[in-house]
């Protein structure tokens, strides 16, 4: 973007969000929310202002609190009237117009360049794209396929959501692959991602108002719907609802008591503790001053809490027809809508803190277009941020909906519970249980037809789900020391994220024979799988059924694939082609 | 880059032991594809002795040129060469002595490696089984992968002045998970060439979702 700074604030009236357009995906160009430059130089405005008013403070303090001067006036040096600073050069010159005619002329061409740019952006939904074009220098026209729709996720973030905006990010399947709208009009915005997916899915956009209910209200004056929406935003910044669509219920409810037990209780508290016993040894040995940094380190920790916490809190997830549909944050309010067929990795784990309470945490490995060193991606990675079985089952029933019902107990009772007495993974062997000394009974594997199931750790316990349609390729290592107990460790691999493929330390003939089972039963489960149009032939909007041999799907439907991604061309069309225009 | 036409070698099916023969695709074409595979590569794959190593399987292993050996001999001998040449001028120039602590560190890691070089690129091995694509390297530490045909996203060939040289490529096979990692480093130029060809082609074949 060549452009991207404030727009300073405009009248209050028009903070009046646009009508719900009769449909901002009918293969037109349309433009954002006119408040959008607003929103996203909003940022930079308070930081610019930020510089100022720390350069300038004296000067203010001194303009405004003169009894307060006698310290500052050594300061401001009123003799030296001449000198570097400009205001005082405009104020001993008499340039008040000049000055006040620049300031103007500054922000006219500031205004006019974001309205420009606001004019350039324009996004377009059609039955095989998102398209967005952006920049006025330096045009910028990316395109994602709507079959490599990985999720489409609503950001509001708090002051967005006061006057009823959200910034919708269309999921790729690469770095940076994301298709961002923002800002859109909240009704709007879930209108768009309601289309999208539909689309996505290969269903007709037709069947849409018959089920979405897009909210189309009486019209009512302009500056009463501000009011309304401003209104609406501050109670459902309080209550939690989701104006104005309405959500599905939740599967899962977690009480505010337990989810702050949860992060109290989390591996970080470890560290603290641990830290805070190197201190206070570290101040009896050596000098009482290491004390003090008993402060900072709390002051971390507590902000750190707090963030993990608020993040965590009006948590959702429900069964939507597009997919699972997952909302969480307080003052950010981020609702995701995962597709079926985009999570490639599912672990249920608790840590030995959570024991006690039968506590259970969800992470997934899925593409959300981010790198894994942003901070963002960790939360996206989190599907459940705790709960007990029952929810852990539910929340797993909904991420995994091909999993036949007569495996679940496969999962629940011996994976994540287990191990039983009569116990179907297959684990470490006797005679290397010293390799995994604690954990040996519990570290196995089992293979469904499906799904492959890596059960580990017996303090921290971790049941790890990777369904074989999303499975990239298998793996078999061995060390030496393997070697000589003829033993050997398997790594699935998947796109990569928080939930980890590896399983060391099996029997060497178990793990070849289950490097074999995969290898076959991965391109089996690939060939059945149609995920990608997950709705594509079926009005239902069922995905794909396990048992239904498809080879239709090997031939790749339709004319998107063949020149989507060419095995050379790279994993994904992460088309960002700039052209330049003057 | 070179982009040397297509250089087909003697048209031969090799008979493969396993009841998954050399990709259809392939063999349906020419199978040109296995001469030009095997030509001028190691001819047995080097394994670890202990019984309770990771066997070979059924099937044809295809390895790297043997030229490959002399590339990564003379790349880690001209390192070798400089780390040298810097320590002398440190202790014999300037006299700092302590410069043979880490000069001597490096120097045993680089000798080490040429001596395990020739033992490592015989363990290189790739399969193409009907499905899938079986890579596997590594003798102290074994490590084999399986890739379905229609997981790969992109297949990478490189080689630099030294490999151009010798005539060998570096092919590099890329799925969606970064933890993949199958690159096969020794591989003569046309057989290089002709095993990305045939691998986009069956790749673009069997697409499936990512």
């Amino acid at each position: 973007m060549s452009d991207s700074s404030p727009l300073p604030p405009q009248p209050s009236a028009a903070a009046a969000p646009t009508a719900v357009a009769e449909s901002l995906s009918d293969g037109e160009w349309h433009r954002l929310h006119p408040l959008t430059p607003l929103f996203r130089g909003g940022l930079f405005l308070v930081v610019v202002a930020g510089i100022v008013i720390a350069n300038l403070r004296d000067r203010l303090i001194y303009l405004f609190l003169p009894w307060l001067d006698e310290d500052i006036a050594v300061d401001i040096d009123v003799e030296d009237m001449q000198g570097g600073d400009p205001i005082d050069f405009i104020i001993a010159n008499d340039l008040y117009l000049v000055a006040g005619l620049a300031l103007l002329g500054i922000l006219i061409v500031l205004i006019a360049l974001f309205y420009l740019s606001w004019r350039f952006h324009t996004f377009r939904i059609t039955g095989d794209d998102v398209e967005v074009r952006s920049g006025v220098l330096f045009r910028t026209h990316r395109r994602a396929p709507l079959d490599r729709v990985q999720g489409v996720n609503l950001t509001r973030p708090m002051f967005a959501r006061l006057v009823g905006m959200a910034k919708l990010e269309v999921v790729g399947a690469g770095l940076d692959s994301n298709v961002k709208l923002e800002y859109l009009s909240t009704a709007n915005a879930e209108a768009v991602r309601a289309d999208i997916l539909r689309l996505a899915s290969g269903r007709q956009l037709a069947e849409r108002r018959a089920d979405t209910g897009t909210p189309t209200g009486p019209r009512a004056p302009v500056r009463v719907r501000a009011s309304a929406v401003v209104g609406a935003g501050l109670n459902g910044l309080i209550s939690g609802a989701e104006e104005p669509v309405a959500e599905p219920e939740s599967v899962v409810h977690i009480p505010v008591g337990r989810l702050i037990a949860s992060r109290l209780l989390s591996t970080s508290t470890l560290w603290l503790l641990a830290i805070v016993v190197a201190i206070i040894v570290g101040s009896i040995a050596g000098t009482p001053w290491v004390l003090f940094s008993l402060v900072p380190a709390l002051i971390g920790f507590g902000a750190y809490w707090i963030r993990t916490i608020t993040r965590s809190l009006r948590y959702s997830i429900a069964p939507t027809p597009s997919g699972v549909r997952v909302t969480f944050g307080l003052f950010t309010t981020i609702t995701e809508i995962l597709p079926p067929g985009r999570v490639h990795a599912v672990e249920v784990s608790q840590s030995i803190l959570w024991r006690p309470f039968g506590w259970w945490e969800i992470t997934v490995n899925r593409l959300s277009g981010r790198g894994l060193a942003d901070g963002a991606a960790d939360q996206f990675a989190t599907v459940l941020p705790v709960g007990t079985r029952a929810d852990v089952e539910r929340v797993l029933r909904l991420l995994l909906p091909d999993l036949p019902e007569t495996e679940w107990p496969l999962v629940f009772e011996h994976g994540i519970l287990g191990p039983r007495s009569d116990d179907p993974y297959t684990n470490t062997p006797r005679r290397a249980r010293l390799l995994r000394i604690l954990s040996w009974k519990r570290n196995g594997f089992l293979l469904l037809p499906d799904a492959l199931l890596l059960r580990r750790g017996a303090v921290w316990r971790t049941l790890a789900v990777f369904p074989l349609a999303r499975l990239q390729s298998i793996g078999l290592e061995q060390g030496p020391l393997d070697r000589a107990l003829s033993v050997a460790g398997i790594r699935a691999h998947t796109i990569a994220g928080r939930v980890d493929g590896r399983l060391g330390i099996l029997d060497r003939d178990a793990a070849l024979a289950l490097f074999d089972g995969v290898a076959a039963a991965t391109v089996a489960a690939a060939n059945r799988d149609r995920s990608h149009r997950w709705a594509g032939d079926d009005p239902e909007g069922e995905p794909e059924r396990a048992d239904v041999p498809d080879e239709a799907e090997a031939v790749t439907p339709g004319p998107r694939q063949d020149g989507a991604v060419h095995a050379e061309a790279g994993p994904i069309r992460s088309p960002q082609d700039g052209e330049e225009r003057p | 880059m070179t982009n040397s036409p297509e250089s087909t070698g003697p048209t031969e099916v090799t008979v493969s032991v396993h009841a998954s023969p050399i990709a259809p695709e392939t063999a349906e074409n020419d199978s040109a594809e296995t001469g030009v595979l095997d030509r001028e590569t190691f001819d047995r794959i080097r394994e670890p002795r202990a019984p309770g190593r990771l066997p070979l399987g059924d099937g044809t292993w295809h390895q790297l040129a043997r030229q490959y050996v002399w590339v990564q001999l003379i790349s880690t001998g001209v390192v070798m060469v400089i780390v040298l040449a810097a320590v002398l001028l440190l202790t014999l120039v300037w006299g700092q002595w302590w410069a043979w602590i880490p000069g001597g560190v490096l120097l045993s890691i680089l000798i080490w490696t040429v001596a395990i070089t020739p033992r490592q690129a015989r363990a290189y091995g790739y399969q193409l089984r009907r499905d899938d694509l079986v890579f596997r390297r590594g003798i102290l530490w074994q490590r084999v992968v399986a890739v379905p045909y229609g997981r790969m996203q992109l297949v990478d060939i490189t080689h630099g002045p030294l490999d151009r040289g010798f005539g060998i490529a570096q092919l590099k096979l890329v799925t969606a998970a970064a933890s993949t990692g199958v690159v096969i480093p020794g591989l003569t130029q046309e057989a290089a060439e002709r095993l990305r060809d045939t691998l986009v082609d069956v790749a673009e074949e069997r697409r499936t979702g990512l």
